[in-house]
């Protein structure tokens, strides 16, 4: 190890850029070890949009049981929640709220449209109140189809964000 | 207007007035079904109390429809409550009809507590007068509301007046109901809103 | 005035002691839609309710689409009681169509309607519980719907939004061997949930939670025009499969459950009876079903309606009774389709139930009118 560290741009590393040794030893262990703790509490948003939120209660019941990954629903507020689950239609009235909610999240926070409405507005795509997709009103990680997408795909679409978390960085500041 | 017309709708398409060889179970001097008998005597304690304001739009097992003018519509909704014991409002629908230049709103009344009425839905119909151009609240769409009459109108009228545009002249509260606050658009029931690609 | 006030009281005006919330739709308390309420301290002063947030515009939409494609989009409202959402449709259709229905298809649809029926009041029951704060009240429910979820999955092939009615029938028959399997599962559910009693029903947190809150009187409810749970909560005797029998309910032996206090408790465990009633619905019908037989009348692609004419037909759904007003005019798209929703009805008891009432209790009180957002908006 002591010899990639010694590299020729780096040869007076022990004198000024000791950050840089820091960063190399320990920043990825360290981001492998916050992404971790990320990936296993993801903890989503109490807001139902749609018709697809029955799919996601049956994805808490006992068979499905998506509780196992440390998806834990209903908290009482959003300040400590970090994934939002995008249920179904969302409506031009619902648009703002929406907006909202997302904007009140801390970071890092993740969204995940579930079922053929939020990702195109699906059945509902020629109705005056429907929005095609959520992409206009905030920015989506992971699509999961389906009307309604079955809960097994929906934990799949929660494996899939996991695998995404894995590879993101884990701090924005050093 | 006769007692034995046919639905309202038929009254701006001439040609279906009364063609011979469609089945007519309306009318009793040709009829292979005739009108069956307690919902007769329904209509016609109407029709004996409120004479020609009324028209009777047909007579089937378990519905009754009466078509009122806006005029006589509250009196008539009174008479239905006090005098034939009907007791709440299952829904009001509101229907364009674009080339009779109207706007028709129905109410389809039920009853709780007279167990003869159980299966009985009575259908008021009445109609308002359209524009082309709707101020929704401010012209000439207007009809009197019946929340004093039953109670369970109130939400129905407001989503009517939403949909359509018809303002219930009396109703405590003609606010916005489903649609979004920044609704600027038609009134999207009606015939001329078309959703988009169609 | 003449008196003086103790030390550390001070007068203050009513206006100013108003508070204005919005129990909005991000709440663990409102499921999908706003409710204004103005407190003053712990009482609730006013309530506004603000539904529309999923409003889909179905109603005009079914004006675009012909009698058959109307069938996946107007049973969305109500995603895990399709069925019902679309029985009175389908009556309606078959009426203005002049088609008359097969013995068999009749029995599958009252077998399908009765299974939706407890399905979705598992779901409400589950919902109930995350309100309450209740956690087995959710995992309990939640879990034992899913017996039901496997039959109409064998039967129609979907867990939820099973597009199962068309107008003529339904789409297929019943698996072969469904009889033994549906009997043998409705009557460990029916054992099921009689454990339920022990649990929530005599639990005496959730007896003092709903007892003697938002107290319904019977005349109120009459006047409210509310319907289905909360009306048979209130004392009144009406189930639309008795007094307006639909397809082969005449020949079932339903009977009503009626309780007389009107408060939530009622309005929780009126369901639950509910429930057990439909176990032995289903067991009669499968007894007395035609073993063979076709299930549908097979229509032309473009159906079309012969006259103008409109029909309105109501069914009772597992939140009370749904009708659907439809307007033809002799052509294959209709050109008004009403639904007439049983939710939406009783929206009108929250205001006046809530004035008066703790914050506290507003969850138990706003779910148990078996109220379902998604189906009032539309």
């Amino acid at each position: 190890m002591l010899k990639d560290l010694v590299t020729p741009e780096n040869a007076n590393v022990f004198v000024g850029k000791l950050g840089d040794i820091l960063e190399k030893a320990i920043d990825k262990p360290l981001g492998y070890a916050i992404n971790w703790g990320r990936i296993w509490s993801l903890w989503p948003v109490h807001i139902e949009t749609a018709c697809c939120s029955v799919e996601f209660g049956a994805a808490s019941s006992p068979r499905y049981d998506v509780e196992r990954f440390g998806i834990i629903e209903a908290f009482g507020s959003l300040r400590q929640c970090d994934l939002v689950v995008v249920q179904g239609t969302i409506t031009r009235k619902m648009a703002p709220r929406l907006r909202l909610v997302y904007d009140q999240m801390p970071e890092p926070k993740y969204v995940i449209a579930m079922g053929a409405c939020a990702i195109t507005g699906g059945l509902y795509f020629d109705s005056y109140n429907v929005l095609p997709g959520i992409d206009g009103v905030i920015p989506v990680d992971v699509y999961v189809p389906g009307c309604p997408p079955r809960p097994e795909t929906l934990i799949q679409g929660c494996m899939l964000l996991q695998e995404k978390i894995k590879r993101m960085k884990a701090r924005k500041f050093v | 207007m006769s007692t034995e017309t046919e639905n309202p709708p038929t009254d701006a398409k001439p040609e279906v007035k009364t063609p011979p060889p469609k089945p007519a179970p309306k009318k009793p001097e040709a009829a292979p079904v005739e009108m069956p008998a307690f919902e007769k005597s329904i209509s016609d304690k109407i029709v004996e109390k409120f004479g020609d304001k009324i028209e009777v739009g047909f007579v089937k097992e378990d519905r009754v429809r009466i078509n009122v003018g806006r005029e006589n519509v509250h009196e008539v909704a009174e008479f239905i409550r006090d005098g034939l014991n009907y007791d709440h409002v299952e829904s009001v629908s509101g229907v364009d009809y674009p080339q009779d230049n109207e706007i028709e709103v129905v109410y389809h009344i039920g009853s709780y507590t007279e167990s003869s009425l159980a299966r009985q839905v009575l259908v008021l119909a009445t109609r308002a007068q359209r524009e082309t151009n709707p101020i929704p609240g401010n012209d000439a769409t207007k009809l009197p509301t019946l929340r004093d009459v039953f109670y369970s109108v109130e939400f129905h009228e407001r989503e009517v007046f939403e949909m359509f545009g018809v303002f219930f002249e009396g109703h405590p509260d003609n606010r916005r109901l489903l649609l979004p606050e920044d609704w600027a658009d038609l009134p999207p029931l009606r015939k001329d809103f078309a959703i988009k690609g169609r | 005035m003449t008196f003086t006030l103790p030390p550390g009281l001070a007068l203050q005006k009513v206006d100013e002691r108003i508070m204005t919330l919005n129990v909005g739709p991000q709440h663990p308390g409102s499921g999908h839609m706003r409710i204004i309420v103005q407190i003053d301290g712990d009482y609730i002063v006013a309530c506004d309710p603000d539904p529309g947030y999923v409003h889909r515009g179905e109603e005009k939409m079914a004006e675009y689409r012909n009698y058959i494609t109307n069938i996946p989009h107007l049973e969305r409202p109500v995603i895990h009681d399709s069925c019902n959402v679309l029985y009175p449709y389908v009556l309606g259709a078959e009426e203005l169509l002049g088609i008359e229905v097969p013995e068999r298809a009749k029995y599958v649809r009252v077998i399908a309607s009765e299974l939706n029926r407890c399905i979705y009041i598992m779901y409400w029951l589950a919902i109930y519980g995350i309100f309450l704060g209740h956690s087995t009240m959710f995992m309990w429910p939640a879990g034992d719907r899913e017996l039901l979820i496997d039959l109409m999955e064998k039967m129609t092939g979907a867990r939820v939004t099973h597009a199962h009615f068309v107008p003529g029938g339904v789409r297929n028959d019943l698996p072969p061997n469904f009889e033994d399997v549906c009997l043998r599962q409705v009557n460990y559910f029916e054992k099921r949930i009689k454990e339920y009693a022990a649990v929530f029903y005599d639990n005496p947190i959730l007896i003092s939670r709903t007892q003697d809150t938002g107290v319904l009187s019977r005349e109120d409810a009459i006047r409210y025009g509310t319907t289905g749970s909360v009306l048979r909560a209130s004392g009144v005797d009406y189930d639309l499969r008795v007094k307006e029998p639909y397809d082969v309910y005449d020949e079932l032996d339903v009977h009503t459950n009626v309780m007389k206090e009107g408060d939530s408790y009622a309005r929780s465990r009126i369901p639950w009876l509910d429930m057990i009633e439909s176990c032995n619905i289903i067991r009669q019908a499968l007894q007395k079903m035609p073993k063979s037989g076709s299930v549908r009348v097979k229509l032309k692609p473009n159906p079309k309606t012969k006259g103008l004419e409109s029909v309105y037909k109501r069914v009772e759904s597992g939140r009370g009774s749904l009708g659907c007003y439809i307007v033809s005019d002799a052509k294959t798209e209709p050109y008004r389709v009403k639904l007439s929703v049983p939710s939406f009805r009783n929206l009108i008891a929250l205001p006046n139930l809530l004035r008066g009432e703790k914050l506290g209790n507003m969850p138990s009180v706003y779910w148990s009118l078996n109220y379902w957002p998604v189906e009032a908006d539309r």
